[in-house]
């Protein structure tokens, strides 16, 4: 993920409050990295880095327990959030289907965020309303029995611009009434990249 | 940090209690305190095993192949973690170790990107020898094949490493870490996507690697394989 402009300064000066905190021990290596997380909304390269050299341990061991907790995130949180829950009610009624057409949309894969940082996509392990599976939380929003002709609705509803397939654009109605999104044929124009 | 450990190699120092052993029925003379695994292996008693390092402190025990029966032990316990003691009696077959080691194989080999004839290890393959020495098959038949079409790392000079090969063991982080001293690979990510990765999941030509080659050498398997 790029850093905008003075996010690397930001980024440094917060880490370097954070390591005030804590003893330079390979031992507080976890807290170390929730507060690092807990004031940036995720765990940049850089910052990774100077935990690494503060607590005196190769930076590859950082990111290697970075990558296997759950709670740490790589990518910055997008502007909009998307969780689509895989619990077993979700991951039964097609949740990883939901998962694939958000990753598609947005070409970017689970646990990452778009370049222009307007969406960030994940996935969640059961928020409690099997009933309504597959569920997707959109900002927190609970949106229920999610088909994937939904998934560009709710893109569009949060402002993304869908490219169509170059040919087609003369003949498609490009500007799709957001707040009428039913009648995309989501799936086809998915299958067909 | 090894001194004490590493050197216990069959020649008895003075400072060196030796015990007693059964394995098999047979008697061993070995040195208090060595590794079973290590006490067997180096006298000619093969036990199934991937993970262990001799030099190692704290065996990470991660592949579950080295089960043993030891007398006294309700359940079998993986003899690269228990330190021999006199009169120990062990037994390294029977009907359920062979069963553990059966399964824990082939699950090993359910995501393998099996190609022994085109493999830089064929022929000194830990996972072949094993095959062989249990009498195991090189396939995997009761469980389902999961395909592992990971790309191969050869941004290297001399080696290169191959994901769908590897079998996870962590020998060659724990030399680069202990031996070549380095720190640029890693353990990342976790259950199916777990891997061998240096910090960033870059091309190890691109990591702090130094493309020493000491991981290399530990590789039980084709993974880290030298190139042709
Ligand atoms: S690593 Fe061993 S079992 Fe796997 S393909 Fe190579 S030689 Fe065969
Ligand atoms: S690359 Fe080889 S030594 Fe390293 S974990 Fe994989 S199988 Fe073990
Ligand atoms: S060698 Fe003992 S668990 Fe791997």
């Amino acid at each position: 993920m790029e850093l905008m402009e003075g996010e690397l300064e930001q980024i440094q000066s917060v880490v370097a409050e954070v390591l005030k905190k804590f003893d330079s021990d390979s031992e507080q290596l976890l807290p170390i990295l929730q507060a690092v997380q807990g004031r940036l909304g995720y765990l940049p390269r850089e910052a990774m880095k100077m935990v690494a050299a503060a607590v005196e341990i190769p930076e590859v061991d950082v990111y290697s327990v970075g990558t296997f907790y759950n709670q740490f995130r790589l990518n910055p949180p997008g502007k909009n959030q998307i969780k689509v829950c895989m619990g077993t009610a979700c991951h039964m009624t097609g949740g990883n289907i939901i998962m694939d057409s958000f990753e598609r949309r947005l070409e970017i894969e689970e646990g990452e965020t778009t370049k222009d940082r307007e969406f960030s996509l994940e996935r969640v392990a059961c928020v409690g309303c099997c009933a309504l599976a597959p569920v997707v939380l959109v900002n927190d929003e609970v949106e229920a029995k999610v088909r994937p002709t939904r998934v560009d609705g709710i893109l569009l509803g949060l402002g993304k611009e869908l490219n169509r397939k170059k040919t087609e654009v003369g003949t498609e109605d490009k500007a799709q009434d957001p707040a009428e999104p039913k009648d995309i044929p989501a799936q086809e124009e998915g299958d067909a990249r | 940090m090894s001194n004490n450990n590493g050197n216990n190699n069959g020649n008895n120092g003075n400072n060196e209690k030796m015990v007693t052993i059964t394995i098999d029925d047979k008697q061993f003379m070995v040195p208090e305190g060595k590794r079973l695994l290590w006490a067997a292996l180096e006298n000619g008693v093969y036990i199934p095993h991937l993970c262990a390092l001799e030099e190692e402190e704290k065996p990470s025990a991660g592949c579950r192949l080295c089960f043993v029966e030891i007398e006294g032990f309700l359940n079998p316990v993986t003899s690269c973690t228990q330190p021999v003691k006199e009169g120990m009696i062990v037994r390294t077959r029977s009907k359920r170790i062979d069963r553990m080691v059966k399964n824990g194989f082939e699950l090993l080999l359910s995501n393998h990107r099996l190609n022994c004839g085109k493999c830089a290890a064929n022929g000194s393959c830990e996972l072949q020898k094993i095959a062989r020495e249990r009498g195991l098959k090189l396939r995997v038949s009761r469980m389902r094949k999961l395909e592992n079409d990971a790309p191969i790392d050869d941004s290297p000079e001399n080696f290169s490493y191959d994901p769908a090969k590897c079998v996870l063991c962590g020998r060659c982080v724990w030399v680069d870490h202990n031996m070549a001293k380095v720190g640029a690979i890693g353990m990342v990510r976790r259950g199916m996507s777990r891997r061998v990765a240096t910090f960033g999941e870059t091309a190890l030509a691109e990591s702090n690697c130094t493309q020493c080659g000491e991981c290399v050498r530990a590789c039980p398997v084709g993974a880290l394989a030298v190139k042709e």
